[in-house]
This record gives structure tokens, C-alpha cells and sequence, in this order.
């Protein structure tokens, strides 16, 4: 019996910091660990007690690379508890602030995290010395995305201007005017990144994947929706813990969740929007996606850098929507008053979906918050992509293997910092 | 023969990767800096790792863990110069809301098994472990100052950033002053500038993500606060943020916090 096992003491090109530890006997996978140790940082247990305006503010500072997304969640499960509903030009706003992040998540993960394991480097400004061009474009691209987050938000790492009910400070429609042009370019920048990365070489894998994703009845998904599943799920998001379990268990690392009832691993993110909303994407990002090859389904996770890019040119689409349909609203908010009660809220980050829950009295004060990040919905999965997966290639000599084995964690664009729930973990070397 | 180029490590601690990824939204002058420097360390960029001494170590994130103690001595044993970047590894940063509670609670909030959570009961600054040669303030970091600071070093000058208050950038922009006509609270008198006064020119009050200015004169701000109605919750809570470790923060929070308990 020939046991080996293939360790990364600190995994590169992620958020936050990981390890891996893949077990294989006889050319099998035994076991497969994507162990975390980003010490606890405590966000729900300081939630209690703080007032519930300054929840956008506070939850930004889960993670650097996604504030919008928690900033999203955050006012979406407050509005839903005081009963509020944000429409018209706010609400596009939303999206507007999402795309942005949208984009420089995804051109910063294509380029400088995803891409250099295709191309053989050990990162984006390595590989910037033979691929220059293409590194400067996706520095370019990204920026778009960020210059779309300073505008609406004041800056690109935790934004000052989102609040419960709408914005401090709403656009006028001319300071917009100057992105249209540079979301013009950005958009031709996107259809040349689907393009480049179509060319790389792919391993053929596929997986029958759970995908979990919001539906909206008209919109490619964002801030709402229900959430559904390819395999039947479709509840509302108040029905979220009535479906999906955390569990803490000594082995492992984190919070890893599950369907309910047997349900089992499923996949957030990218892949389950993609191929469950696909016919939501704009014609541009449609029409790319069946020039580069990627069909309306895709199920081989090493493609989904193809199913990011493909993304990004819909966040350019529906951003320049937005900015050319945008009338000043009279005001930049929705007041809101507080009230006793429960609000729940899922939203599309740019690595998968989000989930947050508040509990606040009548004088607005949280009395319980949970937070249920995308990277402790896919932890599950991926530690089963790596079983799956990676048992295929157990014949790749050492060095080689561990680099697959990288590049699949990688495949999700995990971000461990926001990852409130993961733990220290000691680490079983035997 | 070609001088060798100084060496950057990039180390985190407890942190949201925010400031660290600073560098990477530096997105018109990131191949410049990659050009001046070896990048010797950097695990969010890249892979590949040089062992040994660093000649610049940028320090991000705040000690929470009995290892990161250890872990801290060691990178400053290996680095020439160490900088620390944002309010986690300035302050101790927003985890720092633990040290004003009971950590145990903490843990059995949030977690199942509290018995596999190993964490101290702090959460500190840098500077509260090992000499730091330089602090850049902010949560998160300027990155136009990060650039000056990573410049300066490589020119050999001090950095060009300020320790006057938000409310002076307030002054140099033209801006309203939010407290002033439309009575909103605001820390920018006594929060560090370097943000360009970014919360007033978006129609609100500064909630101090920069920290504390040089010589802060907080409990005198308290007193106008409490003129506009805040009460000693909402007095404790405005200093209990992202930098609620930091001195005259604490401080400050700590005297509201204490009058609350007295009623
Ligand atoms: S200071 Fe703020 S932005 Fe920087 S790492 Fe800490 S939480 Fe993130
Ligand atoms: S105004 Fe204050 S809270 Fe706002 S960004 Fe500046 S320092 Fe931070």
C-alpha cells in the first residue's frame, strides 16, 4: 500500500490564509481537508448591542475584497425586518455599487489569483514580464470596477456612502456621465479577457454539482430573489435555516454548511448563477459565451475562470443600463424608523451567495446577528471537488500534483478572511 | 553589476485583507512598484517565496492568537525595516472590541464547540509587541499614502503624511461642516486625517476609521455630542469602532462606559 500526502502550509493567491492536506492511498483520495486558520474575529458576537444603523459600516470590515456584498446583505435583511422597500433609482444604484465590485473581484481573480495557474507562474506580476499586455488590460478593467466603488461609495475597501434605506449621498447624473465611457471600454476589455482565457488549457473534468443560487423573476441576480437549487430547492429567504445547517466538528476548520436532510455539499457562486440564470445574462455576455465555447451549462469548475469573465462583461452591460437610464432621486434615502423583529436577507457577492439574519428590539439595537459567508457555503464542496477530482490525476508526480490541487481551491476564489466562522486549527501532521 | 533590489514581505495578521489588497488596487502604479523591488513574500500576489531577511516588511493585521505572538518576533527579526499598515495593526483594529468583553462569551456565541477555539483574550497592536519603524494609519489604508510610504522608503526620505485632523482636510476642500449646519455628529476633530475627508463630502459624520489625531481632545467633542442629544450608549459606542483600542479612544469610551454603569 503506498500512502502520500500533499501538504500546502500557506496557500498562495487567496484571501485571508488557508492550508491543504489531501490524503492518498493506492491512487485514491482518503481524505481531503481545505483547513483554515484565520483566527476568529467574533463579528456576530459584537453585532449584539450595537444600534442597527451602523451595520453597513461594521460588517464592511469582514473583508477587504467584497465590503459591497456585506454592506448588500446587510441592508437588505434590515429593510426586510423594518419593513422598508427600496425602488426606483436606489435600487439601481445598488446594482450599480455591485457591479463594480463584481468587476474588480472577478478581473482581480482572473488575473492576478486564477490566470497564473494556467499559465505556469507563481503570480500576476511575474506573470506580467511575459504577458505584459494582457496584465495591463486586466489592471485597467479592474480599475473600472473600483472607479465605480469610489464614486458611489468613496472609496474602493470599505465604502462610506451605503446606509439602511439607500445612500448618504445620491450621484447627480452628470458626475455618473464620465464611467459610461470608461465602462464602454471596459466592456470591449471584458470580451478580450473571455477570449484569452478560452485559449488556456483546460482539464476535463465535471461534476454533478448541487448549484444554490436567487432567482429574480427579471434580473440576472444580485441583491434579491428566491433561493433555488438545480435539484428543487425555492424558498424565500426567511426559509434559509429551515434548509441549510452549519456544523462545527473537531476535524475540520470551519463551519462548514449543508442542505438539510441529507441534501448534502452544494456550490455557490459563478457556476450556479451561470447555470441557472443564463438566459438572464445580457446578449453581449451571452453571445460571448457561445463564441468562447462555453454553452449555456458548464459544469467542469476548472472553466469556471470562462464563466467569471463571461460575468464581468454582463456587470459592464448592466452598469452602463444603469447609469444611462439614472434620474437624481429627491432624496438619497428611505427614512426608517426602527421596530422590533427578524429580517433576513441572501445576495449574489462575486464568490457566491451571502446570507445575514438580525434580530433588533424596538430602539433598534441588534440583539442577534448570524452571517453565513460564501466560502463557509462552499467549504463542503470543494473539499469534495478535491476527492472527486483530484483521485484522477493521483498519478502526476509530486509537485505537479500539489499544483492542481492549489489551482481547484482556487477555482473558487475563496475568501477566508470573511470566512467569520472559520477557526484556528491545529494541524495533524502524521 | 546591477544593485540588488530591496526585498518587500507582505505578513498578515487578524485582518480583513483590506489593506494588504491596497496594494494590489494600486492598479497604475503596481508594475512600477514590482519593477523597484523584489517582491520576497507576498501569499495573496503570489507563490513563490524568498527565505531570509526582508529589507521592508509591510505588517498588516492585529495579534489575537498565542502564535501570532511568536510569529510576530520572528517577523520582526527578519525584517530591516517594518511597517505597519491600517487600524488593525496600528490599533488592534475592530476585533479590538473584545478586549471590553468577556472573550468566552464571545466564543459561545458564535461557536458550537467553544472547547476547539484557541484565542487570547486581546486583540492588539504591533507596536504592543516589537519596535515598528513606521505606522500607517486607516481601515483601511490610503492607498495614495501607501505609495508615498513604500516610495519614501525606497528614496530613503520620511513619508509625507500628516497627524492633523479630518476636520482641517474638511477646511483645505472647501467642504461644509456636516456638524455645524445640518447637526450631525461627527469624530473628524479628533480622527487622524488621510482619508481626504471623505465621510463629510458624502453628507455624513466621520466615524473615525483613521484613529485618533495627535493630542485629541475627545472628551471636550463628547461634551458637544451630548449637546446634541447623544446619550452615554451612544457615547461609548462612537469611540468603539474600528480603532476602539486606540488610547484616547479607549479612554474615552471606557469614562461614558463607566457613567452608564453608574446611571
Ligand atoms: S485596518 Fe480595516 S481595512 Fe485594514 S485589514 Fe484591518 S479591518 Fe481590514
Ligand atoms: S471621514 Fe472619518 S470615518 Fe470617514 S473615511 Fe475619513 S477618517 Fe474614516
Amino acid at each position: 500500500m503506498t500512502r502520500k500526502t500533499v501538504k500546502v502550509d500557506v496557500l498562495a493567491r487567496v484571501e485571508g490564509e488557508g492550508a491543504l492536506k489531501v490524503v492518498l492511498r493506492d491512487g485514491k483520495v482518503e481524505s481531503a481537508e481545505f483547513n483554515i486558520f484565520e483566527p476568529p474575529r467574533f463579528f456576530e458576537a459584537f453585532l449584539r448591542g450595537r444600534h442597527f444603523v451602523e451595520t453597513p459600516d461594521i460588517v464592511a470590515r469582514i473583508c477587504g475584497i467584497c465590503p459591497i456584498a456585506y454592506q448588500m446583505s446587510g441592508v437588505h435583511a434590515l429593510e426586510n425586518l423594518l419593513g422598508v422597500k427600496v425602488e426606483g433609482p436606489l435600487r439601481d444604484l445598488r446594482r450599480l455599487i455591485y457591479c463594480g465590485e463584481w468587476i474588480e473581484s472577478h478581473v482581480l481573480h482572473i488575473y492576478m489569483l486564477h490566470a497564473p495557474d494556467f499559465l505556469g507562474y507563481d503570480g500576476g506580476v511575474q506573470m506580467a514580464r511575459d504577458h505584459g499586455d494582457a496584465v495591463k488590460r486586466g489592471l485597467q478593467l479592474k480599475k473600472v470596477g473600483n472607479e465605480i466603488l469610489q464614486l458611489l461609495g468613496g472609496r474602493e475597501i470599505h465604502p462610506v456612502n451605503v446606509r439602511v434605506g439607500g445612500f448618504h449621498r445620491a450621484p447627480r447624473k452628470r458626475e455618473l456621465a464620465p464611467l459610461a465611457e470608461k465602462l464602454k471600454w471596459a466592456r470591449e476589455a471584458a470580451l478580450e479577457t473571455a477570449r484569452w482565457v478560452a485559449t488556456f488549457d483546460f482539464p476535463e473534468r465535471e461534476r454533478d454539482y448541487t448549484f444554490v443560487t436567487l432567482r429574480h423573476p427579471d434580473e440576472y441576480p444580485f441583491n434579491e430573489g428566491r433561493i433555488v437549487s438545480n435539484k428543487g430547492l425555492d424558498i424565500s429567504a426567511a426559509e434559509y435555516d429551515a434548509h441549510f445547517e452549519e456544523t462545527h466538528v473537531a476535524h475540520s476548520t470551519a463551519l462548514h454548511s449543508h442542505l438539510r436532510d441529507g441534501g448534502g455539499a452544494y456550490l455557490t457562486g459563478p457556476m450556479a448563477r451561470y447555470n441557472l440564470a443564463f438566459e438572464q445574462l445580457s446578449a453581449l455576455a451571452k453571445e460571448t459565451a457561445r463564441e468562447i465555447g462555453l454553452g449555456e451549462s458548464c459544469r467542469n469548475p476548472y472553466r469556471s475562470i470562462m464563466v467569471r469573465a463571461v460575468e464581468t462583461i454582463y456587470a459592464c452591460d448592466e452598469a452602463l443600463r444603469v447609469i444611462e437610464n439614472y434620474e437624481q432621486p429627491d432624496r438619497p434615502f428611505v427614512p426608517v424608523e426602527p421596530r422590533a423583529g427578524v429580517g433576513h436577507a441572501a445576495t449574489e457577492a462575486p464568490r457566491g451567495m451571502l446570507y445575514h439574519r438580525y434580530q433588533i428590539d424596538d430602539a433598534g439595537t441588534i440583539a442577534d446577528a448570524q452571517i453565513v459567508p460564501p466560502t463557509s457555503q462552499n467549504q463542503a464542496c470543494l473539499e469534495e471537488d478535491l476527492i472527486d477530482i483530484i483521485g484522477g490525476f493521483s498519478d502526476l508526480p509530486h509537485k505537479e500534483l500539489q499544483y492542481r490541487c492549489e489551482q481547484t481551491v482556487r477555482n473558487y476564489d475563496p475568501c477566508i478572511s470573511c470566512a467569520t466562522h472559520f477557526l484556528k486549527l491545529e494541524i495533524d501532521r502524521g | 553589476m546591477e544593485a540588488r533590489k530591496p526585498r518587500l514581505a507582505v505578513w498578515k495578521f487578524a485582518s480583513c485583507d483590506g489593506c494588504q489588497l491596497s496594494l494590489l488596487d494600486c492598479e497604475d502604479e503596481l508594475l512600477a512598484i514590482a519593477g523597484a523591488i523584489d517582491i520576497g513574500y507576498f501569499p495573496e500576489a503570489t507563490r513563490g517565496e524568498v527565505k531570509g531577511v526582508y529589507d521592508l516588511s509591510l505588517v498588516e493585521g492585529s495579534v489575537t492568537t498565542a502564535h501570532d505572538v511568536e510569529r510576530i518576533h520572528e517577523v520582526r527579526r527578519r525584517s530591516k525595516t517594518l511597517i505597519t499598515i491600517g487600524a488593525c495593526a496600528t490599533s488592534g483594529g475592530i476585533q479590538a472590541l473584545r478586549n471590553f468583553a468577556d472573550v468566552r462569551e464571545y466564543i459561545s456565541i458564535v461557536y458550537a464547540h467553544p472547547e476547539y477555539i484557541h484565542t487570547l483574550e486581546t486583540s492588539t497592536a504591533i507596536s504592543e509587541h516589537v519596535p515598528v519603524d513606521f505606522e500607517l494609519r486607516g481601515c483601511p489604508i490610503n492607498k495614495g499614502q501607501l505609495v508615498d510610504v513604500v516610495s519614501a522608503f525606497l528614496a530613503g526620505r520620511r513619508p509625507n503624511t500628516q497627524a492633523h485632523s479630518v476636520c482641517i482636510q474638511c477646511k483645505l476642500k472647501g467642504n461644509v461642516c456636516v456638524m455645524v449646519a445640518k447637526a450631525m455628529p461627527c469624530l473628524g476633530p479628533v480622527t487622524h486625517e488621510g482619508c481626504g475627508a471623505l465621510c463629510p463630502s458624502y453628507d455624513r459624520g466621520c466615524y473615525g476609521c483613521f484613529g485618533p489625531k495627535e493630542t485629541p481632545n475627545a472628551p471636550s467633542l463628547s461634551g458637544w455630542f451630548a449637546g446634541m442629544g447623544m446619550d452615554s450608549k451612544g457615547l461609548e459606542r462612537i469611540y468603539r469602532t474600528f480603532n476602539a483600542n486606540a488610547e484616547p479612544f479607549r479612554k474615552e469610551s471606557e469614562r461614558h462606559d463607566a457613567q452608564d454603569r453608574k446611571g
